[in-house]
């Protein structure tokens, strides 16, 4: 009981020291805008603001109440709030980010225990997974996207073009689940296996009983990044793709009207951040859920 | 070969990195034999390959040359019909896993059903005093408890040979005298047949009914001390008798380290 009034403790201290960590952000950003403000005002060529530091008018750097306000307006009058296509467009994308997550994590699991078998397959095919990771993602979005329209007939379902971008999500994903579950197979130590080796035990229970649950310290790092990665993934994909609907295309639309509307893009930037925060706390939850129990409570 | 030995070991070796430079013969000419309910310690100079003898013994390596039986069949036959349990100076327990899991790991693997391997898992946390701590976590468990949980996991078969390799190594002098006595005792109730290897001579007289010194490397086994004390309770520690026997073990140690 104390013990979980503590946690409880933990975490409201945690939602706090963010809510801080928020308004001081705002403060220093509006802070930062007013002593531009007051620098320009001078009309005098100080060459501090716009020469080194960034320019603080209005354009560059809308005033944070500007932002926030801009949530509640809509683009046509009477139609949808700007908020409100954020929130759509960000489930859209974390629906993409979310199946093309559950794929990089299936793919880079099945990776790291084919990389257990043998120290050469580890040796030969190790070096792949890495390079795989140097092709920028740009040019491998529309590939995937071509493939999805042509290429996938023989599919028992119909393939639409935000599965090409969850796929492209799954390219960012697998890469450290399958590095790092392979770390964490391979961590239990050799007096674990030759107690597992005495009891006669199979290459698969093996597996099942020592390395997988061994593997989920190592595990979970890895499926925060992959978390952030596939959000990542996903917003890239879609505007490499033009798949509509998501924050990607949302990004592309603010950003072409920047010069009329700069409050706007700022609105889609933060949607974007909470949409990866979003990822990254179903992660930790799952986390918490399931070692916490092990003495070794997860942060 | 006879049936009724538990172990059966006559020339016995064992060469790491055959035919290459590095090419190193950790045991050679080693002969052994061990009847059930016997308690036999293997005591020697340390890297004599005391852990690579358990290891042979266990099926987890295997031989270069010579016979070696468990129960009469070979350690790899005997290995896969789980005729032994093992416990290592480190407890090696899973730490996903309360006590009670712990122990129920090879019954698991053995496919025991849920209920009986629960009963059967109590019924051994019991036999090592650990009826309170079912359902904690090794990390909230002493050295001495997650030890004695290893031990009852090594029983939960009923496996009739256990093999024990300075399984209290690790711990402070007074648990490992507490432990020593717990041990005696389960030997005891369980008519369990036990091979263990320690470098301390006061835990392998109190211990054992027979301690085999082994010479350094390439290792044998050099000399066999029957141990005969009136009672093993932990006062004998302070009797005559038992100095006598250290000494003795002692003594034999030191001839075999100077050969």
């Amino acid at each position: 009981m104390t013990d979980r009034s503590t946690t409880r403790r933990a975490r409201t201290r945690r939602t706090l020291v963010f809510a801080v960590f928020l308004v001081v952000l705002a403060l220093l950003y509006t802070g930062y805008k007013a002593f531009g403000q007051a620098v320009d005002d001078t009309q005098r060529d100080w060459w501090v603001v716009g020469s080194f530091l960034p320019r603080s008018d209005d354009k560059n750097m809308p005033p944070v109440l500007d932002i926030l306000a801009e949530f509640g307006q809509a683009p046509r009058e009477g139609g949808t709030t700007i908020g409100r296509l954020t929130l759509d467009g960000a489930l859209f994308t974390l629906r993409e980010a979310a199946v093309g997550f559950a794929a990089g994590t299936i793919i880079g699991l099945a990776i790291a225990v084919v990389l257990l078998q043998s120290r050469r397959a580890e040796r030969g095919v190790l070096p792949y997974v890495i390079a795989s990771q140097t092709v920028p993602l740009i040019a491998i979005a529309p590939i995937v996207v071509v493939w999805g329209r042509t290429g996938l007939e023989f599919l028992p379902w119909e393939w639409k073009d935000w599965m090409s971008v969850s796929l492209i999500a799954t390219y960012l994903t697998f890469f450290p689940v399958a590095v790092n579950g392979l770390r964490g197979l391979q961590s239990p130590s050799p007096e674990a296996s030759e107690l597992m080796q005495s009891y006669a035990a199979g290459r698969r229970q093996v597996l099942r009983r020592l390395q997988l649950p061994a593997s989920l310290p190592y595990l979970f790092p890895a499926l925060r990044i992959a978390a952030t990665a596939s959000v990542v993934g996903a917003i890239v994909g879609e505007i490499s793709a033009g798949v509509r609907g998501g924050l990607g295309r949302l990004i592309l639309d603010f950003a072409g009207k920047y010069i009329t509307g700069p409050e706007r893009l700022y609105v889609a930037i933060i949607g974007a951040c909470i949409t990866g925060l979003v990822a990254v706390g179903v992660v930790a939850a799952a986390e918490r859920l399931l070692l916490a129990r092990r003495g070794i409570v997860a942060q | 070969m006879a049936q009724d030995l538990v172990l059966e070991i006559a020339g016995l070796e064992k060469t790491f990195n055959p035919g290459r430079a590095n090419a190193v013969t950790a045991i050679s000419e080693l002969d052994l034999s061990v009847r059930p309910r016997e308690f036999v310690s293997i005591i020697g100079p340390s890297g004599c390959g005391k852990s690579t003898l358990l290891r042979l013994v266990g099926g987890l390596i295997d031989p270069t040359a010579g016979d070696l039986s468990v129960n009469g069949r070979s350690a790899q036959e005997a290995r896969l019909a789980r005729d032994y349990g093992m416990v290592f100076q480190a407890a090696g327990l899973l730490d996903w896993r309360t006590a009670v899991r712990n122990v129920e790991l090879p019954l698991e693997l053995m496919g025991w059903s849920k209920f009986r391997r629960r009963a059967r898992a109590k019924e051994m946390l019991e036999l090592v005093d650990l009826d309170g701590f079912a359902s904690h976590y090794p990390a909230e468990l002493s050295g001495g408890m997650q030890q004695r949980v290893s031990i009852a996991r090594a029983l939960s078969f009923e496996p009739s040979l256990l093999l024990m390799d300075e399984p209290f190594g690790a711990l402070d002098e007074m648990t490992r005298e507490y432990m020593q006595t717990e041990l005696l005792k389960i030997w005891r109730e369980t008519a369990t047949t036990v091979i263990f290897i320690t470098h301390s001579i006061p835990e392998a007289v109190f211990l054992s009914t027979r301690v085999a010194v082994m010479s350094p490397r390439p290792a044998r086994i050099a000399a066999e001390i029957p141990i005969d004390l009136p009672e093993r309770a932990p006062q004998v520690r302070d009797t005559e008798e038992f100095f006598r026997s250290v000494s003795l073990v002692r003594r034999t140690l030191r001839s075999v380290e100077h050969e």
